[in-house]
């Protein structure tokens, strides 16, 4: 494995300011994940893992403490940068899927690419990564509302691979599928990190924390 | 492939799967373009039809008695009852050196009831001498006056009576101290349109003789036209006119055309600013409806909004999907606007002005493509405020709404 950490959290503390009193949703959390790595991160809800995750994600940036992604510290990048972070470092599986609804599943996929690009896709890279998980060109031509979860959740591997991050961050991806499916979709984040991606996953499912090299705890905004 | 613009895209398929209350909007827009266009159309092909008319004669200055105040205005006749009233033989020939080359005649005018066919109405009757009213005036039907009981009409007072060439016209009333006197119509005039010079489309036009017999007022001309050769000269010819009888009292007033143009202009802009005004509150209500349906685009996607942040869209991204929305819209509704702007202006214009001829000159077109900017605009304008609320929402906040 890599020496230098893909994600590295030094002192990294959240406070949200309240009427009723402060509330630190992180509290000195350090953390040091390396290329390859694949985590999870479980604990009860409000235990500040979504947050952690925020963090992580580059959508949000830390009160104090670094957080350094790829060696850089997002606390200095400014929105535009931090954004650019998001779509070419980091590829996001969320729970609730969260695929455009007024782009087809292709589109979808493509639209990472197009962002960064500027042009459409012409290698033929997005259907590949479609058939990858499973989604044929058929299929790939409807919109979200007319998939399945199982098949949305595909789409949305797929369109978190299209700019090759170095990332991958999923917020609870089975959370919201069956059994059969869940394990379909687990299998493929384990295949993932096998080819050499960097794989963390929020869950509290024991069960596919499982898949994981290391699972780190949280409560109350520390590490446990 | 070319360059291609998935903001765009986005942009063009919000709006088509919201697509009623896309048009519903737009609608708005279209109503105010139609109503800005129009009515910009009307005002221009006035403006233009009365330019048109006056600048026929436009080489003609008209010399009137300074009746002390400001007066003037472009009603003639009115009796000329007041001693000072009017224009003198001396005047005339004043008038007629200081014109140079220029074609000078003199006018009585006198306003009178009249019967003519089976009505009775009142009308002005013009008189000047025989050989100016052959120089000055065309007819289109029958021949000049040759006795004094011989008047020639315009072609409105002709269909006003229904009368034709050889029918009796009976001036004054046997009350009036001039009593009554017949003539005979033996001419009709072509029209000339308003001009201030001669209004003739409605009036009688007498002989010299007969018009002093029957008023007793003779060399008491009413005004003075100079037709002027070389329009260039119209401000030599006033100057030398001015000076020449104005150099002690103000004797005279000298008008040209371009006065009451200016005067009719200012009236009809007056007129049309107000008009605009009232078109531009349906384009106000237009543009309170846009901001409306672009805020409720916005509230509506939010979550998309979040997920399309976190994936890595930028906010200039974000911003220009629902300002490139509400230009949909704008663009669509101004497009339209501007065709029924065309067809139903077209009506108007004819309605109105009773003539097209001025309908696809520029000054009238111009309306449609200014309306369809300020339409268009507006559009953009009222989409900008959501369009920054939503490019500015925070992405965690974005993400978690339902």
């Amino acid at each position: 494995m890599d020496s230098t950490p893909v994600i590295a959290l030094v002192d990294v503390r959240k406070i949200y300011p309240l009427l009723s009193g402060d509330v630190h949703a992180l509290d000195g959390v350090s953390l040091s994940i390396a290329k390859g790595e694949f985590v999870a991160i479980m604990g009860p809800s409000g235990s500040g893992k979504s947050t952690l995750m925020n963090q992580i994600g580059c959508l949000d940036v830390p009160s104090s403490g670094t957080v350094k992604i790829d060696g850089q510290d997002i606390s200095q990048l400014s929105d535009f940068d931090l954004t650019a972070l998001r779509r070419d470092s980091i590829g996001y599986i969320f729970q609730k899927f969260n695929l455009i609804p007024l782009l087809t599943a292709f589109e979808n996929v493509e639209y990472p690419l197009v962002l960064r690009d500027r042009k459409y896709d012409d290698t033929g890279r997005v259907q590949a990564l479609l058939d990858s998980v499973g989604i044929d060109a058929a299929l790939a031509a409807h919109r979200p509302a007319e998939l399945s979860g199982g098949q949305q959740q595909r789409v949305a591997v797929a369109r978190a691979l299209v700019n090759e991050p170095s990332i991958l961050l999923c917020d609870e991806p089975t959370g919201n599928l069956d059994s059969k499916t869940s394990t379909q979709i687990m299998e493929m984040l384990a295949r993932l990190n096998r080819e050499g991606r960097t794989v963390i996953m929020v869950t509290h499912d024991a069960s596919t924390a499982e898949y994981a090299d290391r699972t780190i705890m949280i409560q109350d905004g520390r590490i446990v | 492939m070319k360059k291609p613009d998935i903001i765009l895209q986005l942009s063009v398929r919000s709006v088509r799967l919201n697509l009623l209350r896309s048009v519903l909007a737009a609608l708005g827009i279209v109503i105010g373009v139609v109503a800005i266009a129009s009515i910009g159309m009307i005002s221009a092909n006035m403006t233009l039809s009365v330019t048109e008319e006056l600048s026929a004669t436009a080489n003609v200055l008209v010399v009137k008695p300074d009746s002390g105040g400001g007066g003037g205005g472009f009603g003639m006749g009115g009796g000329s009852s007041d001693e000072d009233d009017f224009l003198d033989p001396d005047q005339y020939n004043d008038i007629r050196k200081a014109a140079g080359s220029s074609y000078v005649y003199f006018l009585y005018s006198e306003s009178d009831s009249i019967e003519a066919g089976s009505e009775n109405g009142r009308s002005t009757i013009y008189a000047m001498d025989d050989e100016a009213m052959k120089d000055v005036l065309t007819l289109t039907e029958g021949s000049f006056p040759s006795t004094t009981s011989q008047v020639v009409v315009g072609p409105d007072f002709i269909e006003r009576y229904d009368i034709e060439v050889g029918s009796k016209v009976t001036i004054g009333d046997e009350d009036d101290e001039e009593g009554e006197s017949t003539v005979r119509v033996t001419g009709i005039l072509e029209e000339r349109g308003m001009s201030m010079d001669l209004s003739s489309d409605n009036a009688i036009i007498a002989t010299e003789k007969f018009f002093t017999g029957r008023y007793d007022n003779e060399d008491e001309y009413t005004q003075v036209n100079v037709i002027v050769d070389d329009i260039n000269d119209i401000d030599a010819v006033t100057e030398s006119i001015d000076e020449s009888l104005n150099r002690k009292d103000d004797e005279v007033q000298i008008q040209d055309s371009s006065r009451m143009l200016e005067s009719i202009s200012s009236t009809l802009g007056t007129l049309t600013s107000f008009a605009i005004g009232i078109a531009g509150i349906s384009l106000l209500v237009a543009a309170v409806s846009i901001f409306n349906v672009m805020m409720m685009s916005v509230t509506e996607r939010i979550r998309e909004i979040g997920i399309l942040r976190s994936i890595g869209t930028q906010k200039d991204e974000i911003l220009r999907m629902f300002v490139y929305e509400a230009a949909i819209i704008g663009v669509v509704g101004a497009g339209i606007g501007a065709i029924l702007s065309l067809l139903i202006g077209y009506v108007v214009v004819f309605g109105m002005v009773g003539t097209t001829e001025y309908f696809f000159a520029w000054d009238s077109i111009m309306n449609v493509p200014e309306g369809m900017i300020i339409g268009a605009v507006i559009c953009v304008i009222s989409g900008v405020y959501p369009a920054w609320r939503a490019s500015n929402l925070d992405p965690i906040e974005a993400l978690r709404a339902e």
